[in-house]
């Protein structure tokens, strides 16, 4: 018998690998990987806002207290409870809960998309204050009073950063959101269990970088310089 | 080579390449070594447009006035040729061609980890091709390749947001071919490969993904930063809102300057690989060799600032930047030299592949040597910006990375295609191109000293005599290149059907038929002997 | 003007200092190039296949060799390092005394202007023997001054300024070429350094229209814009005096102390709310796009003089 044919079956072994573990395994390596890029990726562009914010902080510190810091933490609160269900989903998949896993999959999708609304409505209200870089700059009253003594027009480098990071890390959020609906679907079929749950970890692991992501961007945009 | 029998060439033996018909077979294959042909096609595609430009503007240059084009047309032609060949030929030449057909055969492997996501890179590319010829078609781009702010994302009216799409997503495919590799290599070897057992294209390959998977990431970022600038009109990097120029250029370099790197250290596994063979002996020093690989990837995330001394940096940092500078110098010189101790009491033998090999050692050395005057702070300020740094990265760039490329085209392409090719030919081809790139090149250092800058479209009248001859070497280096187009696709048809192992040479590639099955191995092989065994027994010597 | 036919004329003091490195460069490059290759070809003979199969006995590697050429070439960039490096600072700051000549790069031409006023576009007139400093910046985008002749080389930014200096040491005339690429007649940006006897300089400053000095126009220029009136000079005025301020550092509202340069000054004039000094309120409105580059660094040129100026004493109170 050639090794072919005396190879474990598993409907989810892929060709190329000797067995499940050695799948998984591999998985694992690729999305922490992956995330290392994403890591540089956006880390260009925390460098460059760490150039800015250092030639430029009263600006910075100005633009900051625009934002809403109540809806940023909300939101953080939102994203941490959402990695908290994330890790209960693979721990349901991993012992073969296919209730549990969907559901957390389920309230992952659900305080994914809480969080999505929120930023929503923050960026109307950077409409409505007039702050968005280039397509609607005309900050005015009290807005304007929190960013003259910076300059205005450093100030709108804050918020191009403003848009710009929090933007990418939202658009990662949607991506973010189609995985989990995949898995849901697969999860709904009862495909997990626990010799095969490696889709589970890896969408996990990219859920959390999102979420570490934005644990970083919180303090970054909202919280500069003093406060009330 | 061995006389051994031939298989017939009636009835082929099912193969990659036969194993399925019609265009859907190919389109959406996951097969590694289909993935390849597919990128020998596209790459080829862009290295002839990229060649294309080059020609014209090598035309364009015979005169002081510009005999061709309009000023502002040879500025988008070296654009495009710096964006063509960087982008769509260089970076993913080796490593998605002889890389994605070699990683899983080398390793003992029946594909990558990742198939699908290899197929995925391969789309990605072509869609970011498209959108640079898109650029080109509609009027090209005329920034030069390195997008230097503010004229890229405020002054130039040419299709800049096009080619700067095209480039930034075809980052995506480097980035995922490099990941790709990483993780085959470290979970996928076959028994008994041990790292120290693996050959040294694939610590070559190796070395080349972390780069592709660290640098690519911001480059990425910084394109996306400038895409801003242009749609929105925001000014990241433009003055006017307390933008810094400079910060693009840093951005940019920390990973232009390791793109280099991505562009050398495959050719030098492919050198290293056609030497052992072509003089059946071990690499000399090998774990040498191997560390030297990894550590041009780490040295070479430092320097970029090189690129930068006479922007008005501070003087500390270039210093810094210049001494770092060169240390990476000290392992690629290693390697030239353990390369050359191989040769050492071998047995040597002149086909092609090895006179490409051997071309490469020459004309690297040289490449490499002419660095150290732009590593040197005080030369650096005179040279910057004159054809002396044209000079320099197309000694490294096209007589060593495509030199390599071509060399390692030759030595697996009966692995491939199953097909041998006509090796007077491919020597004459390999000797026209070494002299050709030679007389296109040389005279651009003396240029360089003279002061002539680059981008030039027309240039003071003292300067022609030493264009001249540059663009007569050019012509000759064009034909060079026909040439082994001309014979490789005339092989696939009439070339005399290849052995398992034509050469011979040592590898698991070399144990399994020519072109291999879609599975690679009949039963996954158990590696026993250390790499490059081209020694007899030792039981039949000493 | 065609020097030897490998390198440029030598017309500066540095010229032969950086032409010998590079002489220095250039024989390690053939010499190891023609190592290689030699070494090379004596191996492809005298090891050339024989027989076909013939099989050669391993040779691992040999770790005092690899010391070896590890060594030699460490020592060598060493050496290259050092010298380049000691090169580059010795010419990196200008000797005292330096004539002070000011250039605006633009699409696609250079315009110079000398402190006494006169202005050239495409030429530079500078005095033979005598340190001439150029403080140079852009309108538009990123260009590059550069003089082969004199081997000294430097980007030229918008928004802010960078120099470079120059000792001539022959008379006549050099190219001049634009270095970075910017835009369509990047080639077409080229001119001429005229280097000319001393006495004949001077005649050559003279002649021509008997304009303004730079320091008068930039004076007429900081009283018609209304910077006289805040920066009052005896330091009664809602903004700090600017005499001796030049060249010396400032304390700022932040607790940090700036240098008063070419870059501060500038800095200050179109983005006077970065740096507030200490005791000051950030009322000062800019004069982006309201001054050209040329009638700031005539403004700057005035502001040096002031800088040489003895400062009013200190006032006790803050103006509110």
């Amino acid at each position: 018998m050639t090794e072919t044919e005396a190879r474990a079956h598993h409907p989810g072994l892929a060709h190329q690998f000797q067995d499940l573990e050695q799948q998984q395994e591999t998985d694992t390596l690729g999305i922490w990987i992956f995330l290392v890029t994403e890591i540089m990726f956006f880390g260009g562009l925390f460098a460059a806002y760490a150039i800015y914010r250092w030639l430029y902080f009263a600006a910075f510190e100005g633009g900051s207290h625009i934002l809403d810091i109540k809806l940023g933490a909300a939101n953080t609160m939102v994203l941490l409870a959402s990695s908290l269900t994330m890790a209960l989903s693979v721990r349901s998949a991993q012992t073969g809960n296919r209730r549990s896993t969907v559901m957390f999959l389920v309230a992952t999708m659900i305080l994914g998309s809480i969080f999505l609304v929120i930023k929503g409505v923050e960026y109307n209200q950077k409409f409505e204050e007039h702050v968005v870089p280039t397509l609607d700059w005309a900050p005015q009253g009290e807005t304007l009073a929190k960013i003259a003594p910076g300059g205005v027009g450093h100030a709108e480098m804050y918020f191009i950063f403003y848009f710009a990071m929090t933007g990418l890390h939202a658009i990662h959020m949607i991506i973010g959101m189609g995985l989990l609906l995949w898995l849901v679907l697969r999860a709904r079929k009862g495909t997990f269990t626990g010799g095969y749950f490696g889709p589970v970890e890896v969408v996990g692991l990219y859920w959390h970088f999102v979420d570490i992501v934005w644990i970083f961007l919180f303090p970054l945009l909202y919280l500069i310089g003093g406060r009330y | 080579m061995s006389t051994a029998t031939l298989e017939p060439r009636v009835r082929a033996r099912k193969n990659y390449l036969n194993a399925d018909y019609g265009w859907r077979s190919w389109l959406f294959t996951v097969d590694h070594k289909r993935i390849a042909l597919l990128y020998l096609v596209s790459i080829t595609f862009f290295f002839v447009i990229g060649g294309s430009f080059a020609v014209l503007m090598r035309i364009h240059l015979v005169e002081p006035q510009g005999a061709l084009v309009q000023p502002e047309t040879y500025n988008k032609l070296f654009t495009l040729h710096g964006i063509v060949m960087i982008f769509f030929f260089l970076i993913p030449s080796i490593p998605a061609v002889l890389g994605n057909f070699l990683v899983p055969l080398m390793v003992g492997a029946r594909d990558l980890a990742f198939p699908r996501l290899n197929l995925l890179s391969w789309y990605i590319y072509v869609v970011g091709g498209l959108f640079t010829l898109y650029s080109a078609i509609a009027g090209g781009a005329d920034t030069g390749w390195t997008f230097y702010t503010p004229y890229s994302s405020t002054y130039s009216n040419t299709q800049v947001t096009a080619v700067a799409i095209g480039v930034f997503v075809s980052g995506f495919s480097s980035i995922l071919t490099g990941l790709n590799f990483i993780v085959t290599i470290h979970k996928m070897r076959a028994p008994g490969l041990t790292w120290f057992r693996m050959p040294l294209f694939l610590w070559s390959i190796y070395a080349t993904s972390i780069i592709q998977v660290l640098g690519t990431p911001v480059l990425a970022i910084v394109l996306f930063a400038l895409l801003l600038e242009r749609v929105f009109h925001v000014g990241i990097f433009t003055p006017a809102l307390g933008g810094d120029p400079l910060l693009f250029q840093h951005l940019f370099w920390f990973y232009s300057h390791p793109a280099v790197y991505i562009m050398i250290l495959p050719a030098m596994g492919v050198v290293s690989e056609i030497i052992a063979c072509f003089s059946r002996k071990r690499i000399f020093g090998y774990k040498i060799v191997a560390f030297s690989s990894v550590a041009i990837a780490v040295l070479g995330f430092l320097v970029w600032g090189h690129h930068m001394f006479v922007t008005g940096q501070s003087v500390y940092a270039g210093l810094i930047f210049s001494m770092l500078s060169f240390l990476v110098a000290i392992p690629s010189a290693i390697k030239v030299f353990n390369w050359t101790s191989t040769l050492y009491k071998g047995s040597i033998s002149y086909e092609a592949p090895m006179l490409y090999a051997l071309g490469f050692i020459g004309l690297f050395t040289m490449g490499g040597l002419t660095g150290l005057f732009l590593a040197a702070l005080a030369t650096d300020v005179h040279l910057n910006g004159t054809y002396f740094i044209v000079a320099h990265f197309h000694y490294i760039m096209v007589g060593g990375a495509v030199m390599g490329y071509l060399g390692g085209i030759h030595f697996w392409w009966p692995k491939i295609s199953g097909r041998k090719y006509p090796n007077g030919w491919a020597q004459l081809a390999a000797a026209i191109i070494f002299i050709g790139f030679n007389l296109t090149f040389f005279p651009q250092f003396m240029l360089g000293y003279l002061g002539m800058p680059r981008r030039y479209a027309f240039y003071p009248a003292e300067f022609q005599v030493l264009n001249v001859m540059s663009s007569a070497g050019a012509t000759v280096l064009g034909v060079g290149y026909l040439i082994p187009l001309v014979y490789l696709i005339w092989s696939m048809r009439y070339g005399p059907v290849a052995e398992s192992n034509p050469w011979p040479a040592t590898g698991l590639e070399w144990k399994t038929p020519s072109p291999p099955p879609t599975e690679n191995f009949a039963e996954t092989p158990v590696v026993t002997e250390e790499a490059y065994a081209y020694a007899p027994e030792e039981a039949a010597g000493d | 003007m065609q020097g030897l036919p490998f390198q440029p004329e030598q017309a500066s003091t540095i010229a032969k200092s950086v032409d010998y490195l590079y002489y220095f460069l250039t024989a390690i490059t053939l010499f190891f190039t023609a190592v290689i290759f030699l070494v090379i070809f004596y191996f492809m003979v005298k090891y050339r296949r024989r027989s076909p199969d013939e099989r050669p006995k391993a040779i691992e590697g040999s770790l005092p060799l690899e010391v070896l050429w590890t060594v030699i070439p460490t020592l060598l960039v060493a050496v290259i390092f050092v010298w380049g490096s000691v090169l580059y600072f010795r010419n990196s700051e200008p000797p005292r005394g330096a004539v002070e000549i000011f250039v605006t790069g633009k699409q696609w031409m250079w315009k110079v202007e000398h402190p006494e006023g006169q202005r050239e576009i495409n030429e530079l007139h500078v005095p033979l023997g005598r340190p001439v400093k150029l403080t140079m910046t852009s309108e538009d985008v990123i260009h590059d001054f550069f003089v082969p002749a004199f081997r000294v080389k430097k980007d030229v930014l918008p928004g802010r300024y960078t120099s470079l200096w120059f000792q001539a040491t022959k008379v006549g005339t050099y190219d001049l070429f634009c270095a970075q690429y910017c835009g369509a007649f990047h080639a077409g940006m080229i001119g001429s350094i005229v280097v000319q006897e001393p006495d004949e300089y001077e005649r050559w400053l003279a002649g021509g229209a008997p304009g303004e000095s730079m320091e008068q126009t930039g004076s007429k220029i900081f009283q018609s814009s209304g910077c006289a009136t805040c920066h009052v000079n005896d330091g009664t005025g809602l903004g700090p005096s600017l005499l001796g301020v030049y060249g010396h550092p400032v304390k700022l509202t932040t607790g940090e102390t700036a240098n008063a340069d070419d870059a501060y000054m500038r800095e200050s004039i179109v983005l006077p709310k970065a740096k507030i000094v200490l005791g000051y309120t950030p009322i000062m409105p800019s004069f982006q796009g309201q001054m050209t580059e040329e009638q700031l660094t005539d403004v700057l040129a005035y502001l040096r003089v002031l800088g040489k100026a003895q400062p009013p004493a200190p006032k006790g109170e803050v103006k509110p």
